[in-house]
């Protein structure tokens, strides 16, 4: 229901307004002083000297980098599908049923969010270490470190964050929906289908985003458990920092950002053309 | 029993047992079990438990997967490298030495990392490094002699010289003004450093910024007495109201940025930042005449590696005069590479003339003793 | 409205049952029922017991290892010194400022986000999600990359600073001090606690607000009656979801912050790598987690009581 096109703009509308507005200054102020800089013809970060379009040049020749990024995006795309799907099924497990040993699940569920850091990354890499030792005593075969450790690493702390996300929506939905659904015959599959899922997908999007968020911008844990040839961008990032930050990553991340960019634009292009169909309780309207 | 716990107790029994089987292989055997069986090398254990391999002058054994500090090596040396030898090389980076130890000991197989000098004795000691077959280096004679030998590695049995350099103090000489003197008082001394605009930067390293204190203080940089290190902690204590950063990455760019008005720092880094500086000639990097000190990577082989004989190749190739000044010439640090030097820029050499008389400490591994540096700088910091 | 637990389902005749009439059908449905939430919970639990608790458990029995010479981690000679080293004033003290700046940070971030998402939630549908994924975008850059332009914003050379130098003043310099520490968290975390909270207030049910103001409440009393107690599950999630990486975070504070005091995360690190003292470094990691467990249910039990 969309109470803003039903009343006329009273202050407090306009207070929230004028907040949004600053808050997206605020969000967007790095990221200008960033691509200004990704133009910056010398290579400090901070002192300004003249324009100058090298840095890009130089992305499209630097073999690490791109490596860098095409891990990153990698790991990305794996751990938040993987984790989406489990972590919404966890939150629904936790808040639609019932059975012995849920509240064990509930705070295992929450146990990662509230590790730091670097115990989680030790933790993975001495399982790692001795996991693999053991496989290849065992059976003979040894896996390495790589974007298989990166991605299970990734997943193991994203399910959490994206059930949390779940669960504060489902906490808000009607269960007696479903109910309704039930009385009408639904299974429970096609209950959930064609009413539980439509109705916290928002939910579940935005669980999905923040897990690509975290895997995106991971580094303590990233660069515990990767291996040979698999930096990702914000572990090959913190290396730099102790040799020097150049203006290239200022390039780099412009061109991630542009690049989302192009990604939403397309996806909600495909949204508006799907918008036709009604979803349950009209929710949306063409 | 509930099943959650009777599983809890089965997980714990689990890991105790991996555990207790992990335990003793620290890479005195010279296993490289699973993986691509692509060495033909010769491996044998020595007596004293060290790993040994045999290669051929320019011999390789599979792609080189080299694990290095980042912006360290000139990307056109890898690609001749490349060219040369036929192989590829995959480049990983690493940002602290401990990071790295952390990744070996999990069995990650690097075949070339570049520890510093207390790092090499450590993982000498922990049995996880090759000992060097220097029959197959031909250019190991370009090594300058100081550096074969080191009291970190013996007998260079073990690693190669990469670059060196020295931690000493970047200052700007116009917000310093009278108060300019070869000393750590330059960070340490609160009657000094309360009128610099912008205060001062110290280096966020333990074993460096309480190395710098005990200097000061007239000790070692290895002294291993806790009072002493009580004083050090004191001295960074009082000090604290100026000191603007702690700070082990930036520090080059705020004293030339003008943030900060002395920066402890390394060398390189120095030049580097000095020399695109607006104005260089307001900037000097000196080392304090209470003692500086002088670090060292070394280049060294893993016994996890499954390409020894390609890693043995590129410290050979990076040993070549014209390589090991291509090498010095792009990163602005110290070359051990005696032969590299009529080929190396005077600016840098003329950087590094004075490491030989100055008053310099290598970093040493204090066993046991070493967690109490990390512990009274984190104290002197609360 | 809570949760949908006590509902019976699986039970599809559609009178209200008080009392069942075939006790046998009902315990077959409850129990068909549970075995579906286990299954639903199944590929999570899973993952989760072999990825996360097992390696926990690699922790819990290194904190009571001792460290070798070298700093190898020695499974033998088993002992409580690591926690008792727990127990040091300095331990209390970075424990209590990270536990400070975590605080700041969370209240700071609802404070902001509140607002923010509530304008988000009450526009229409197409502009939700634009604002949204704007508000994401930003955050698919480098986390670093985007804390060393703050480096520069805050800095003596700043656009602040050189905005109170044309203004007469002197250059002044955010950097490096504490409000500079908490702008660079504020920002990181911001996102943590906007989806949450969009998500609570998104699906709301707006017309019980207009219920409210039917009844002649205010807005404000709408909102504190209402609104508020609804968003609830929102604000806990979102504060969650701030507080606890706040508490360990190490790198924005160190280098909006130039590391001059030391803070947990920073502190169990340095025992990981510089120091080399694994033992220590896991009963420190081990502590906080239980403490921030504790913290974390006391919260719950509050926020669902007044629901």
């Amino acid at each position: 229901m969309n109470i803003a096109g039903v009343r006329p703009k009273s202050p407090t509308e306009r207070l929230l307004a004028a907040n949004a507005w600053v808050v997206y200054a605020f969000f967007y102020a790095p990221i200008l002083v960033l691509i200004v800089f990704s133009f910056n013809a010398n290579n400090n970060v901070g002192i300004w000297t003249e324009p100058s379009v090298r840095w890009y040049r130089d992305v499209l020749s630097n073999d690490a980098v791109l490596n860098a990024i095409k891990v990153s995006l990698i790991v990305a795309f794996v751990s938040t599908i993987v984790s989406t799907v489990l972590g919404t099924m966890a939150a629904l497990s936790l808040e639609r049923f019932r059975y012995r040993g849920q509240r064990a699940f509930d705070g295992l569920v929450y146990l990662p969010i509230i590790i730091p850091d670097v115990t989680m990354a030790v933790m993975l890499l001495l399982f790692f270490a001795q996991g693999f030792q053991w496989l290849d005593a065992a059976i003979g075969w040894r896996p390495s470190f790589g974007i298989g450790t990166i991605s299970l690493s990734h997943i193991a702390f994203n399910i959490s964050f994206v059930a949390v996300v779940v669960r504060a929506r489902l906490g808000q939905m009607d269960p007696r929906l479903e109910e309704a659904a039930a009385d009408l015959y639904a299974t429970r599959w096609q209950a959930f289908r064609r009413v539980t899922l439509p109705l916290i997908a928002p939910g579940v999007a935005g669980g999905a985003l923040l897990a690509l968020t975290l895997s995106l911008d991971d580094v303590v844990i990233t660069s515990f458990v990767a291996g040979p040839g698999t930096t990702t961008l914000p572990v090959y990032v913190f290396g730099l920092v102790r040799r020097g930050v150049t203006p290239l990553i200022n390039a780099v991340s412009t061109l991630m950002l542009v690049a989302s960019m192009l990604l939403v634009a397309i996806s909600l292009g495909f949204q508006r053309s799907s918008r036709s169909r009604v979803t349950a309780l009209g929710e949306e309207q063409a | 029993m509930r099943p959650s716990s009777k599983a809890a107790a089965l997980l714990a029994a689990l890991v105790l047992v991996m555990a207790a089987c992990g335990d003793d292989d620290t890479g005195g055997t010279t296993s490289t079990t699973g993986g691509l069986p692509t060495t033909t090398a010769v491996v044998t254990t020595t007596t004293q438990g060290a790993a040994t391999v045999d290669c051929e002058v320019g011999q390789t054994d599979g792609n080189l997967n080299f694990y290095n500090w980042s912006e360290y090596i000139d990307p056109d040396l890898i690609s001749a490298f490349e060219t040369e030898y036929g192989v590829d090389v995959v480049e990983s980076f690493y940002e602290s030495n401990e990071a790295m130890l952390a990744q070996l000991q999990s069995g990650v197989a690097y075949d070339l990392v570049v520890p510093s000098d207390y790092m090499i004795k450590i993982m000498i000691d922990e049995r996880l490094l090759y000992q060097l077959d220097k029959d197959a280096l031909a250019n190991y004679g370009n090594l300058s002699e100081e550096f074969r030998t080191q009291p970190y590695d013996p007998n260079g049995d073990f690693s190669v010289a990469y670059q060196y350099g020295t931690t000493g103090l970047g200052v700007n000489l116009e917000a310093v003004g009278d108060a300019f003197v070869e000393s750590w008082a330059l960070i340490f001394d609160p009657e000094i450093t309360q009128n610099f605009a912008g205060g001062v930067s110290v280096l966020n390293d333990p074993r460096e910024t309480m190395g710098a204190a005990l200097e000061y203080l007239g000790y070692s940089l290895n002294d291993t007495n806790l009072d002493h290190l009580d004083e050090a902690t004191q001295l960074i204590r009082d000090a604290k109201a100026y000191i603007t950063t702690f700070d082990s990455d930036q520090y080059d760019e705020n004293l030339v940025n003008g943030e900060v008005a002395v920066a402890h720092g390394y060398s390189g880094n120095m030049i580097v930042a000095i020399g695109e500086a607006d104005d260089p000639d307001n900037f000097v990097y000196i080392l304090p005449e209470e003692g500086a000190t002088l670090w060292i990577d070394n280049m060294a082989i893993p016994t996890v590696s499954r390409a020894p004989c390609t890693a043995h190749a590129f410290i050979d190739f990076l040993l070549d005069a014209e390589n090991g000044a291509t090498l010095t010439n792009w990163n602005y640090y110290g070359s051990p590479n005696e032969a590299a030097l009529p080929l190396i820029d005077e600016e840098v050499i003329d950087f590094y003339a004075d490491t030989a008389t100055a008053n310099l400490e290598v970093i040493e591994d204090q066993g046991d003793y070493e967690i109490n540096y990390t512990d009274k700088l984190a104290e002197a910091k609360s | 409205m809570g949760s949908g637990g006590d509902h019976r389902r699986g039970d599809l005749t559609a009178e209200p049952v008080v009392e069942a009439a075939r006790p046998e059908l009902e315990r077959a449905a409850h129990q068909a029922e549970s075995r579906r939430g286990v299954l639903v919970a199944l590929p999570a639990w899973v993952y989760l017991v072999v990825f996360f608790a097992m390696p926990l458990v690699i922790v819990f029995v290194y904190s009571f290892a001792t460290r070798s010479s070298t700093g190898r981690t020695r499974l033998a000679d088993w002992n409580l010194d690591a926690y008792r080293r727990l127990f040091d004033p300095l331990v209390f003290e970075i424990f209590r400022r990270s536990l400070l700046l975590a605080l700041a940070t969370t209240v700071i971030c609802l404070l902001v986000s509140y607002p923010f998402a509530y304008y988000i939630a009450t526009r229409g549908p197409r502009l939700r999600n634009v604002l949204l994924v704007m508000v994401m975008l930003p955050f698919w850059s480098n986390f670093l990359v985007r804390t060393y332009a703050w480096k520069v914003l805050l800095g003596s050379e700043g656009p602040i600073s050189q905005l109170s130098q044309a203004l007469g003043g002197e250059p002044i310099r955010v950097l490096f001090t504490n409000s500079a520490v908490l702008i660079g968290l504020v920002y990181g975390f911001l996102p943590f606690m906007v989806l949450p909270l969009y998500a609570a207030l998104e699906r709301m049910d707006w017309s019980l607000v207009e219920a409210a103001r039917d009844l002649y409440a205010t807005g404000w009393t709408a909102f504190r009656k209402v609104t508020w107690p609804l968003s609830r599950p929102g604000v806990i999630a979102g504060s969650i979801l701030v507080f606890i990486p706040a508490l360990g975070a190490y790198v924005t504070p160190a280098i909006l912050g130039g590391a001059r005091t030391t803070l947990i995360g920073d502190y169990i690190v340095s025992q990981f790598l510089a120091a080399r003292n694994q033992p220590f470094g896991s009963a420190l990691s081990f502590g906080i987690m239980v403490v921030m467990l504790a913290g974390t249910i006391v919260y719950f039990r509050t926020g669902a009581k007044n629901v």
